[in-house]
């Protein structure tokens, strides 16, 4: 019962990662008690299960997930919203209203209208329905300022860092809030626009070198470096 | 035989172009070439260049199109009209439709249709010039670009084509020996898993030609595959070394 990879090797669709007695985790699949890779990525197991960090995926809703999205469309009782998922998603007049809507009354572009960024939360989703959404939670709700940018969402995780060490890392060094959308869409808010660019920066390098090991000391090296470039020019 | 055409090989077993018998056209392969797709790449089999965009898995449009239980996979093999010697209409001719229906087929075993429903994916191949064999070369193309938007796959699909000029079966054919040969059959393969997902043949062969021309392109398609594998990791691998 061998397995074919070693650790944090690239390996590419269809590619044998491991026979008999292994279970497939993510992005991998079994056929005839062997198992391949579905998506190019990195390869690891862990406790007899294969899985595969994909380098290039897209955003599959799952219920209770965070995420940003831009509104596409004001409907008759809600919106459409989409969330860089192969599905969009649907927010109801109802739940942002926390009354009960009424079509007459009520102007829906006035509240939230084409364009507008919204931070929400996945309320429910399968197969045969679109995903809904909700902002009815503190912290939910419109993007009124901050700047966005969009990374890779298998590499949301890597930005966050062990229990968060990473994410929190950035905050603290760069004064910025940071809200990560798990589609892989992230929301920065600094008290300066070179605040958010710096901030913005690191996450940009995390995200293309996530795969290179040594990752936490470049960005501790390069927050670092910004630091007293920024106390220089106080002085100055 | 009319004894005034020209010899396609000679006694010594050397094609027109110079090949061998068995001898595959020189490939260069690319992937991520096209910054407003999900995935892309480029081929250049021989004298064939062909481009292959994929989007999504996307919301179908228009809306009627989606199935309910599984994704949907479209497909657009287009010639460009400088593709060829003399121009091509770039309106779809008829056998521009039915290749595009040939490359969809092939395409489709190896993916997980069964996991997006309600969803399409888009592939565009365009060929910016062609001799021979273009359908081949697009079907590698395509399953980069697929694999590139990062759609979940059972296997990259590899495509080559043998066939029959004079009384000798060769690899990989190239337009003159395509129009002035005896037999084409173009083979789309899986190679992790052995299997076979397009299989065709224009002329005619004897059982035991056929057999050896399916043999032969089998060996072609694990040669390109090598290749389609490679330049799929090359992408990575460039950032990689910069930084180290």
């Amino acid at each position: 019962m061998p397995t074919f990879f070693e650790k944090k090797q690239l390996v590419t669709p269809g590619e044998l990662l491991a026979e008999g007695d292994y279970l497939p985790g993510e992005n991998t699949y079994m056929e005839e008690n062997k198992i391949y890779a579905q998506r190019i990525g990195l390869v690891d197991d862990e406790n007899k299960k294969v899985n595969v960090v994909a380098l290039r995926a897209f955003y599959v809703p799952k219920v209770g997930d965070i995420v940003i999205g831009t509104v596409v469309e004001v409907g008759f009782n809600g919106w459409t919203i989409d969330i860089k998922s192969p599905y969009t998603a649907l927010l109801r007049a109802s739940d942002v209203l926390s009354r009960p809507f009424k079509p007459q009354n009520d102007e829906l572009s006035q509240v939230l209208n084409a364009g507008d960024l919204i931070v929400a939360k996945i309320a429910s989703y399968d197969r045969a329905h679109d995903p809904q959404l909700t902002v009815g939670e503190p912290g939910l709700g419109k993007i009124t300022r901050g700047q966005i940018m969009r990374v890779v969402p298998t590499k949301i995780p890597r930005v966050i860092g062990r229990k968060g060490s990473m994410i929190s890392m950035i905050k603290q060094e760069t004064g910025c809030q940071i809200i990560l959308g798990l589609n892989g869409v992230i929301l920065v808010t600094g008290k300066t626009p070179e605040d958010e660019e710096f901030a913005m920066s690191a996450i940009k390098k995390i995200e293309q070198e996530s795969h290179i090991s040594g990752l936490t000391d470049r960005i501790t090296q390069l927050l670092k470096e910004n630091k007293v470039k920024v106390e220089e020019n106080k002085i100055e | 035989m009319n004894e005034k055409t020209e010899k396609l090989i000679d006694k010594k077993g050397i094609r027109l172009d110079g090949r061998k018998a068995d001898e595959l056209r020189p490939i260069k392969l690319q992937v991520g070439v096209l910054g407003n797709a999900d995935g892309s790449a480029y081929i250049e089999h021989g004298k064939n260049k062909i481009l292959a965009a994929a989007f999504g898995p996307r919301e179908m449009h228009p809306k009627h199109l989606a199935l309910p239980d599984r994704m949907v996979l479209r497909c657009r093999y287009h010639m460009a009209p400088f593709s060829v010697q003399e121009r091509k209409s770039p309106a779809p001719s008829r056998r521009e439709i039915e290749l595009s229906k040939v490359i969809r087929e092939s395409l489709e075993p190896a993916l997980f249709l069964e996991l997006y429903p309600r969803t399409g994916i888009d592939l565009y191949v365009e060929v910016l010039q062609a001799d021979g064999g273009t359908r081949c070369a697009a079907i590698t193309a395509a399953a980069l670009a697929i694999a590139d938007a990062g759609v979940p796959m059972r296997d990259l699909v590899v495509a080559c084509a043998a066939g029959k000029i004079d009384d000798t079966v060769v690899l990989d054919l190239y337009d003159a020996e395509d129009k002035l040969g005896a037999a084409d059959v173009p083979l789309a393969y899986m190679p992790a898993l052995n299997a076979v997902t397009l299989l065709q043949m224009d002329g005619v062969l004897s059982p035991d030609e056929f057999e050896k021309a399916v043999d032969m392109a089998m060996t072609g398609c694990k040669k390109i595959y090598e290749m389609q594998k490679e330049a799929l990791k090359t992408k990575y691998m460039v950032v990689k070394e910069v930084e180290e």
